[in-house]
This record gives structure tokens, C-alpha cells and sequence, in this order.
């Protein structure tokens, strides 16, 4: 991938604008007269609109253009957001978002958003469609010297210098010039009591400040747009001339012509609207852009396989260490177990960090789903509260992006299945509002991330009729509950009666098992008839690197990853006698099962006298891992088994030890699992 | 390494109506592996095994950081399989594995040397009074009077993948 694609770079950027837009409109949608929303998304707008002129996009700028003219009635508070407003609105930004990713194709459709758009602006204010001047609700402004909103024009002074880095950054003042010249008659005067002496002069950065002489009402709003982004570092003064100093202006500058050497523009047409407004519901919209400008301009983009580069090498570099700590171990100069010890800490901070940059919060994964909860209750007339919690639960980014599609399955299905019509839950005696939750949060080693809806819950009578008729089970298949719902994972099942455009074609859930079982993840299902039913994923934090506790059964040495270990605990003496049928421990009085690691391994030769248990637990259930001895902690770099060997399901991975040999990363939940399946079974089969 | 770049070398001066190969003794037979594919050859290191793994590739082995898994195609032409000894060695290649290249290991006997194998004196594998399975044997090639066994490899690692779904599917029925 080239990085220097101009084209590409503003399409990433996009991108992330356009979510952004979404968001806010979102979030428009519940808070209508939150102003700081209505900035954020006008920013959005205005932002696309520059960059698209800047790379060529000009379909994309010239429809951003009338978005962002018919919005700006939001921002200026004539008209409030409503639901119709924002539908459009989020309608609008799809089609932006199709005219950037699709630059060359016709796409259609554009006016008619747009007609719409101003429609609802316009009929929402009032009967004259012209922009009204109304009586401002509070003069608020900063500009005490703001008159009344029907001011006579005055001469207001502005001179401002540009931050220093505003060139490399891509600002034409000529452009800001002109910028300002709309607002009204200017006058426009080169300050150039800063330039440094040639010798000195850096061409980067602007040297030259300029004094500029509008006649306007009240300029201070629009001023404010046109150095929106630069508001930051920049030095700027406004202030209004009185007749005297106007005089004296023109005194000063007699010797040019007076209107020859104004650089004077006509207000263009498209901006006209925006001109004549008063000012006064829109108090800081500066301010507002400000602190999202420091927040974006101190975040990175960096190419993914970038930071999968780095954690490869963290990792080699986590193995090395653990060599040299080994040797250190067993010499006895105290310089190198220093510098061992030193390198230790260093590389276990390196880790942690650069686990930490991986790591992101799977809110950002959450943000995406309102908008299809928001589509699809209005697609299927059900009314829905989503409410998602756990948005700073962090995971690793790789985990997060696969995580996408098998939750939009799983809210789809929640929502098409699940969720029964309003007259169905009015029968129900169930509020008509349906509630569909989504929810993360740690769990041990695991994240455990969960879609509930308070819907009718699986049908568990039709999942066994359907299953039936597709070949899955035979009529006379005992199966429990759990073992049924599980079989909506299987492929080509569905028990939608009609097939919407949403569901029911009966791919999805397969997929969705085949993507979790990827990542090494499960999925539990559980439903209450009429109450709802909640898919839950249960993911390990992260594909990476992991704390270990090293064990050894027979020869071999196994690594366990240490947040799934709850305790280790000597094993009975003589409880081999009873062993066959009764493979539990007590621990404090709850009865835990176990297995012998020896047996499930088939490892061959005597075992140790004194064995431990290692309690791991992943989720709800927990089993004791007999082995022969506990070796310690270490950390652990995952690697991934061949496809030689991805059928053994006991380990999760590989791993290399201090010494260069290759130690297997134990899959605790699948050995959970097999743990309760042993001892349900009986003891009639080999767990593993 | 060295060795690796020199076979990588040898390889590239082939011609082109032969088979550049490295030979390596299995048992009591000669093998012969094109030498393109091989990336380095190692002394023996330490093997980890591998529970319930197929005895094909029962070991997992370090190559330079890397987890490799190791195969003993000794097990897929049902030799003997004599214990190892200062001649044996691990050949790292690189296979197709499905389509998507793949490191393994594979132990060896003894490894010789690389050579030419005229593609001219390549036959196929007659399909009766051979102990192996034909479908593993790509060609049996002649040298100094004797036989050289050139094996399919990515048919004897399809196969193999093959083998652990099994495994792995009653593995999965006994722990849901």
C-alpha cells in the first residue's frame, strides 16, 4: 500500500469523518439541543467539504456545500433536530460516503436528499423561506460592543498573524483573504513589521500578519469560521472603529488610492445566506473546534502490519531476555544478574506498552452498531432502546476489526427474531419499547461480550422441527436445551418463517461460529421462553503475548496463561483410590472436577508422588489440571499452530521457552469444557 | 544458514532440463528434495512433542523463533524408525500446505549432498510392487545405478491435514 496516495489518505480521512458525523448525529437525535453536538457535526461537514475540494472530489464538496448551507439552519438554531431532520441527514452522509468511495460511477439520488434536507430545515422554521434576522435569544457574545441584532454597519478592525506551523499545514492566506472579504467591503493590509532579515527568514513560515478593515454588522461569527481551525495558535484582535479612527485609517494610508488597493471580492452567491445572520445563538463555536483540533492532532495513524512488525519483534526480544535472565540465573557475576534484572523490567514495560497500543477500546466497535439499530428499527417498525455497556472494556485491535461482522449478525438476529412485533408484546403485557443490549466485560483471561434482547427467546420446539427437517437430528435425538440452540450454529439453519431482507436466508450464525471458533473463542447461548435470550462470546484479550504459569507433565512442559489460574492446590493423597467415577475436588466445600493431565496427554512413565492441581476457570465453570510440577511464571509470546496441528484443540498455541525448546500454550476454556463433559459422561470416554 | 544460501546457489545454476535436488537418506532408501524448497538444515535440536498429535508430525521444533512443526515422513512410508544419531539432521523446507506455503521440518537419516537429476531419467512411479503408497511418490529418478524416491510432498502434507480433522472433530463431540 502506498501512504503517500494523497487520494487515499483523504479517504481514510473521510472515512473517519464521515463515523463521526454519524455519531453525532446520532447523539443529535437524543440530545436535539445540545449545541456542541451541532458544532462537532457541522465540523465533520466542513472538513469533508475542504478536503474533497482540495483532492478533486469536487461532486463530494459541491453536495457537502448544500448539507452543510441547509444544516447550518440547525446550527444556528432557527430550526431543531428531529428525527425526521436526521434521517435525512444520516441518508445524506451515506451518500457522501458512496460519493467518495465510488468517485467515478454516477450516483443518483443526490438532489433528492438534498430537497428534502431543505424542506425539513425550511418548513420547520417558519413560512417566509428567506433567513429571518429573529430577535437573538440571549446576546451572549464575547463582543459586548455588539449592538442590538439590527446594527447599523460599522468598520470593524481585525489583524491577525498565522500560527507558525499554518503553512506546512496547507493554509492559503489568499484564501482566508478572500474568505473575509465575503463577509463584507474590506480593506486588506499587509503587516510586515515581522519579516526577518533574508539571512534569517524561514519561507515556511508566515511571516507577514495582515490588518484587515471589514464593514460588516457584527462580523465576529463569521470571522470565527473562517480561522476555525487555526483559532488555536493564532494572534488575532478585532476591534470596532469609530468614525474618528476611521478617518484616521484612511489618513494613514492616503497615499494609495483608497478603492483601487482594496482587495475587494463580491460576496459570492452560495455564501450569501450565511452572511446576514445575526450571531448570537452560536457563543463558542471556536472554542468547541479547539479541543477537538488537540485531540486529533495528538493521536497517530499507523499502518497496522506496523504495529504487528513491532510486536513481533517485542516478542523475539521478550524470548531473548528470557535466555539471558536464564543464564544470568546460573552465574555468579553479580554485574550481568544486574543487567539481566534491568533488561527484565525494561522489556516487560516495552511489552506492556506495546500491548497497550494494541489494545483499543471496543466502544469504537459499539459506535457502528447504533446506526443499525437505528435503521433497522424504523425498517421494521420496532421500536428498540439499545443500550450498550462496558464501552471501555479494551481488546486487541486485530479481535475487535473480526469482531464486526459476527455482532452485526448477532444484533440482527436479536433484533429480527428475537424482538416480536408491537402487538405482540403489547399481548405480552411487554413495554412496546424492545430493548436490545450489548455488553463487555473482562472475565478472567477471557472478555465476555454479549448481545441480549428481552424478545420471545428461542423457540426451542421450531429449532428442533426445522433441525429435523434439514437432516441436522433425527425425530428421536435426545438432546438437552443448550444442545439445541446450539444447532442455529449449524449451516443452512433458519427458523425465520419468511425470509426478510435481514434474516433468515440461514447464513450468518455459521458464519459467526466459524469466526469465533477463529479467534478461539466460544459462544454460550441461553434464552428464557417470552423473557429474551443473550448470545454470549467469550474471547481471549488478546492473539499476542500472555503471562504464563509453566508446568511439566512427564517430559513435556506446558505453559497455562495466568489470568485463567485461580489457585494451585496440593493433590490428595489417596484419592486415587476412589478415582474412577468421582473426579472431584473439594475446594472450600465446592465440588471441582479435574483431570489428569497425564491421561488426557497419554503420557507415558511414573508420576510424581505429589502431584498439584492448577484451578483455572474460564467463565462460569472451573476444573482442576492435574500435573506433575508447577515450574513457575513467565511471559509468554504466542505463536500459532501449523495447520498440522490445528485440529488438536487442547492448546491454543506454541510457545518458546528460555532455553530455545517449544512449550504448548494449554486452551483452558476448551479444557474447561472437556473437564465438565468428562465428569457429566461419567468417565465413558477419553476427555480429550 | 551458510549451507542454505550455497543450495540456493547450486540451485540457481541448474539446468534447466534437470532437477536440482538435495538427497537424504531415510532407513535404508534415498530421497530427493527439490532444493528450492529447502531453507536451511539443521543439526537435531530439541523436539517437543506434540499429545494426540498424528504420529506424521507428532513434534514441534524452534527455527530461528519460529514454531515449526516437524514431520518424519519415515511414518508416511511406514519405515523403520531408527532412534537418531549423530547423522541425523532436520531439513527445514518450505511446502505448500493448502495452497498457502507453510515451514516445516523434516528429520532425516543422513543428508548427503545436492545434485542434478536428469529429468530425462525420471520415471513414474509404477503403480504395483512398491511398499508405498503411489500417490506419495512424484517420480523415481536414477543415479550412479541406484534409485532415487523424489516424494510428492504437497501431497503427502494434504493428506496429513487431512487426517488430524478427524482427530479434531471427536475431539470437539467429547468436550461440548
Amino acid at each position: 500500500m502506498n501512504i503517500s496516495d494523497p487520494t487515499e489518505t483523504f479517504r481514510q480521512e473521510a472515512r473517519e469523518l464521515l463515523d463521526e458525523l454519524e455519531a453525532g448525529l446520532l447523539d443529535l437525535e437524543q440530545d436535539p439541543s445540545n449545541s456542541d453536538l451541532v458544532n462537532s457535526t457541522f465540523r465533520a461537514l466542513h472538513t469533508i467539504k475542504g478536503s474533497g475540494a482540495m483532492f478533486g472530489f469536487t461532486a463530494v464538496a459541491e453536495f457537502v456545500h448544500e448539507f452543510e448551507t441547509a444544516f447550518d439552519q440547525v446550527r444556528k438554531g432557527q430550526t431543531q433536530a428531529n428525527a425526521a431532520l436526521i434521517g435525512v441527514a444520516l441518508d445524506a452522509k451515506d451518500h457522501i460516503h458512496l460519493l467518495i468511495e465510488t468517485p467515478e460511477a454516477k450516483i443518483l439520488g443526490g438532489d433528492e436528499i438534498l430537497a428534502s434536507l431543505r424542506a425539513i430545515v425550511n418548513g420547520e422554521t417558519s413560512a417566509p423561506a428567506t433567513p429571518k434576522t429573529e430577535p437573538a435569544p440571549a446576546p451572549a457574545n464575547k463582543k459586548s460592543a455588539a449592538p442590538a441584532p439590527k446594527a447599523e454597519t460599522a468598520t470593524w478592525r481585525l489583524e491577525f498573524y498565522l500560527p507558525s506551523d499554518a503553512l506546512i499545514y496547507g493554509t492559503n492566506p489568499v484564501l482566508l483573504l478572500e474568505e473575509l472579504a465575503e463577509i463584507g467591503p474590506a480593506k486588506i493590509t499587509a503587516l510586515t513589521d515581522r519579516v526577518p532579515d533574508l539571512t534569517v527568514l524561514d519561507p515556511e513560515t508566515p511571516h507577514i500578519g495582515w490588518r484587515v478593515d471589514i464593514e460588516a454588522d457584527d462580523p465576529t461569527a463569521a470571522i470565527d469560521d473562517v480561522f476555525l481551525f487555526l483559532r488555536d495558535n493564532m494572534e488575532l484582535s478585532l476591534n470596532r472603529l469609530d468614525a474618528a479612527d476611521t478617518l484616521a485609517l484612511d489618513a494613514e494610508t492616503a497615499e494609495e488610492p483608497a478603492p483601487a488597493a482594496k482587495v475587494e471580492v463580491q460576496p459570492a452567491p452560495a455564501a450569501a445566506p450565511t452572511t446576514p445572520q445575526s450571531a448570537a445563538p452560536r457563543a463558542k463555536p471556536a472554542s468547541g473546534a479547539d479541543t477537538a483540533d488537540r485531540a486529533a492532532a495528538s493521536s497517530l495513524r499507523v499502518p497496522a502490519e506496523r504495529l504487528d512488525e513491532l510486536m513481533d519483534r517485542v516478542g523475539e526480544l521478550v524470548i531473548a531476555q528470557a535466555r539471558l535472565s536464564q543464564i544470568a540465573g546460573l552465574s555468579a557475576d553479580t554485574a550481568l544478574k544486574t543487567i539481566a534484572e534491568e533488561l527484565e523490567r525494561l522489556s516487560s514495560g516495552l511489552r506492556d506498552t506495546t500491548m497497550g497500543i494494541r489494545m483499543v477500546p471496543i466502544g469504537t466497535l459499539f459506535g457502528r452498531f447504533r446506526r443499525l439499530i437505528h435503521d433497522l428499527s424504523s425498517e421494521l417498525g420496532k421500536p428498540i432502546e439499545f443500550i450498550t455497556t462496558g464501552e471501555d472494556t479494551e481488546l486487541d485491535k486485530t479481535m475487535i476489526e473480526r469482531l464486526a461482522d459476527p455482532l452485526v449478525h448477532l444484533i440482527r438476529n436479536s433484533i429480527d427474531h428475537g424482538l416480536e412485533s408491537a402487538d405482540k408484546r403489547a399481548a405480552a403485557g411487554k413495554p412496546a419499547k424492545g430493548v436490545v443490549r450489548l455488553s463487555a466485560v473482562y472475565s478472567g483471561a477471557e472478555v465476555a461480550i454479549s448481545v441480549t434482547d428481552d424478545g420471545a427467546g428461542l423457540d426451542a420446539v421450531r429449532i428442533r422441527a426445522k433441525a429435523e427437517e434439514n437432516g441436522l437430528i433425527t425425530p428421536d435425538t435426545k438432546l438437552t436445551d443448550q444442545e439445541l440452540y446450539h444447532l442455529i450454529f449449524a449451516p443452512g439453519f433458519s427458523t425465520a418463517k419468511e425470509v426478510t431482507s435481514l434474516s433468515g436466508r440461514g447464513v450468518g450464525m455459521d458464519v459467526v461460529k466459524r469466526t469465533i471458533d477463529g479467534l478461539r473463542g466460544t459462544i454460550d447461548v441461553t434464552s428464557r421462553p417470552g423473557e429474551g435470550s443473550t448470545m454470549t462470546l467469550r474471547l481471549p484479550l488478546t492473539l499476542a503475548i500472555i503471562d504464563g504459569m509453566l508446568v511439566r507433565v512427564g517430559n513435556g512442559r506446558y505453559t497455562i496463561p495466568l489470568a485463567a489460574v485461580e489457585e494451585c492446590v496440593e493433590l490428595p493423597e489417596g484419592i486415587e483410590a476412589h478415582a474412577k467415577g468421582r473426579n472431584f475436588l473439594d475446594i472450600r466445600g465446592a465440588l471441582v472436577p479435574y483431570l489428569r493431565l497425564r491421561e488426557v496427554f497419554g503420557t507415558k512413565g511414573e508420576s510424581e508422588p505429589h502431584q498439584k492441581v492448577v484451578i483455572v476457570s474460564s467463565g462460569e465453570g472451573r476444573v482442576g489440571l492435574v500435573v506433575d510440577q508447577i515450574i513457575g511464571n513467565n511471559q509468554t509470546v504466542i505463536k500459532q499452530l501449523s495447520k498440522l496441528h490445528s485440529g488438536i484443540k487442547s492448546f491454543s498455541g506454541a510457545t518458546i521457552l528460555g532455553d530455545g525448546s517449544v512449550a504448548l500454550i494449554l486452551d483452558t476454556a476448551h479444557l474447561v469444557a472437556a473437564g465438565q463433559g468428562y465428569v457429566d459422561r461419567n468417565l465413558t470416554g477419553r476427555a480429550a | 544458514m551458510s549451507q542454505a544460501m550455497k543450495l540456493v546457489e547450486l540451485a540457481e545454476t541448474a539446468p534447466a532440463d534437470a532437477m536440482n535436488a538435495l538427497t537424504i537418506r531415510l532407513d535404508d532408501e534415498l530421497f530427493a528434495v527439490e532444493a528450492h524448497h529447502v531453507r536451511e538444515i539443521l543439526e537435531l535440536v530439541p523436539i517437543t512433542e506434540v499429545p494426540n498429535a498424528p504420529e506424521f508430525v507428532g513434534g514441534l521444533i524452534n527455527v530461528r523463533g519460529r514454531v515449526v512443526p516437524l514431520a518424519d515422513l519415515r511414518v508416511m512410508f511406514g519405515m523403520n524408525r531408527a532412534e537418531p544419531d549423530e547423522d541425523t539432521r532436520i531439513v527445514v523446507m518450505e511446502v505448500d500446505m493448502d495452497g498457502e506455503p507453510a515451514i516445516v521440518g523434516i528429520l532425516a537419516d543422513k543428508v548427503h549432498d545436492v545434485t542434478d537429476i536428469e529429468a530425462a531419467s525420471i520415471e513414474e512411479a509404477p503403480k504395483v510392487g512398491m511398499r508405498w503408497r503411489p500417490e506419495f511418490i512424484k517420480g523415481i529418478g536414477k543415479r550412479n545405478g541406484g534409485f532415487i524416491i523424489i516424494p510428492n510432498m504437497e501431497r503427502i502434507f494434504e493428506i496429513s491435514g487431512a487426517r488430524t480433522a478427524p482427530v479434531a472433530a471427536s475431539e470437539e463431540r467429547s468436550a461440548s
